[in-house]
């Protein structure tokens, strides 16, 4: 992962599109799995988009089919950053 | 890729329609002449700046940037070959640096090469396909991107009544314009919760360069008893592009006379 970007930057970033996308806010953490959040594949793939924006890291829509839960989503853009 | 772009900024009054409320433009394809160019001056006339894409009559395309010009609007003509993907990445990238991102989508460049299906070739019928159909998928995917973040898109393909309904000769044609109903309802349903509508049009029969050389049977089956215009078809999509028609998604609106009835 690069040093100029932090896992904690990272989750902000997910939380804050995951805000965007309609999650209740209240129910957001890192365990909360994105079925319970109502977050659908349109919206990991504009997830994606924002990590692409933002880190121009590619998340193709096979690297996030696996993604169940906020953590796991972290995770991998952690990795891939 | 060549650029033009007309001097005068600020809407066009016009007579129908909802003028543009959101910042953003508008990219037709294949809008040098026919259908495309009249479906410009009309998004124009509702206050879109236009990026008018032609692919090799750059005088034609000017003189369509003039007329909107002319009429206080804004447009910009921008040269590419939608058949090759990377060209429409630069469309995109010089028609958003210029205008702003592109919120309405109209698939509108076509090409036909007919022949009965014996002796129709692999050539005629992959140009028909990438150009009809697999152009219009690359370009709507490109501008569902910036659609979605806008929570506002309106893509608008042109499809034709050839294909719902068959016409001897052209099994290429029809099966791209089939495809690109098939792919307007898919991509409607994918996108819609988003504020992004994806409708088709079908024209009928209508009087354009395309169409000029087409025997007068098919005259005959329109219920009108005429061709149409392309401002008859034009009217359409900009009424799909506006605010009004934000319920309006996945469906193939036809302008034909009355052929398809």
């Amino acid at each position: 992962m690069s040093t100029t970007v932090t896992e904690d930057q990272i989750e902000q970033l997910v939380i804050e599109s995951l805000q965007t996308f309609g999650a209740d806010p209240d129910e957001i953490s890192r365990d909360a799995t994105f079925e319970a959040l109502d977050i659908d594949s349109l919206d990991l793939a504009e997830l994606s988009q924002i990590v692409h924006e933002s880190y121009g890291v590619e998340l193709k829509g096979s690297d996030v089919a696996d993604v169940k839960t906020v953590d796991d989503a972290i995770r991998l853009i952690a990795e891939r950053v | 890729m060549s650029v033009a772009q007309s001097t005068s900024a600020g809407p066009v009054a016009g007579e129908i329609g909802t003028p543009r409320v959101r910042e953003g433009c508008a990219l037709v394809t294949g809008a040098s002449r026919g259908i495309g160019a009249a479906i410009a001056c009309a998004l124009a006339a509702d206050g879109w700046p236009v990026a008018v894409n032609y692919r090799a009559d750059e005088q034609a395309a000017g003189e369509i940037v003039q007329r909107i010009a002319a009429r206080d609007g804004r447009a910009l003509a921008v040269c590419a070959d939608v058949t090759e993907p990377e060209q429409i990445g630069r469309l995109f990238e010089t028609s958003e640096r210029e205008l702003g991102r592109v919120l309405v989508l109209v698939n509108n460049a076509g090409v036909r090469r007919d022949d009965l299906s014996l002796s129709l070739s692999d050539a005629d019928w992959d140009q028909v396909i990438d150009t009809n159909l697999s152009a219009a998928f690359r370009a709507t995917r490109h501008a569902l991107r910036g659609m979605i973040r806008e929570r506002f898109g309106r893509v608008i393909n042109i499809a034709s009544v050839v294909g719902p309904r068959a016409n001897a000769g052209q099994a290429n044609y029809a099966a791209a314009k089939a495809g690109l109903i098939a792919m307007t309802k898919t991509v409607a349903v994918e996108v819609a919760r988003r504020g992004v509508t994806v409708n088709a049009i079908a024209p009928g029969l209508i009087e354009t360069d395309m169409t000029a050389d087409l025997d007068g049977e098919l005259l005959g089956a329109v219920p009108a008893r005429r061709a149409g215009s392309p401002q008859d078809v034009a009217a359409c999509a900009r009424f799909l592009a506006s605010e009004q028609a934000g319920y309006v998604t996945g469906t193939t609106l036809y302008v034909d006379g009355g052929l398809s009835a």
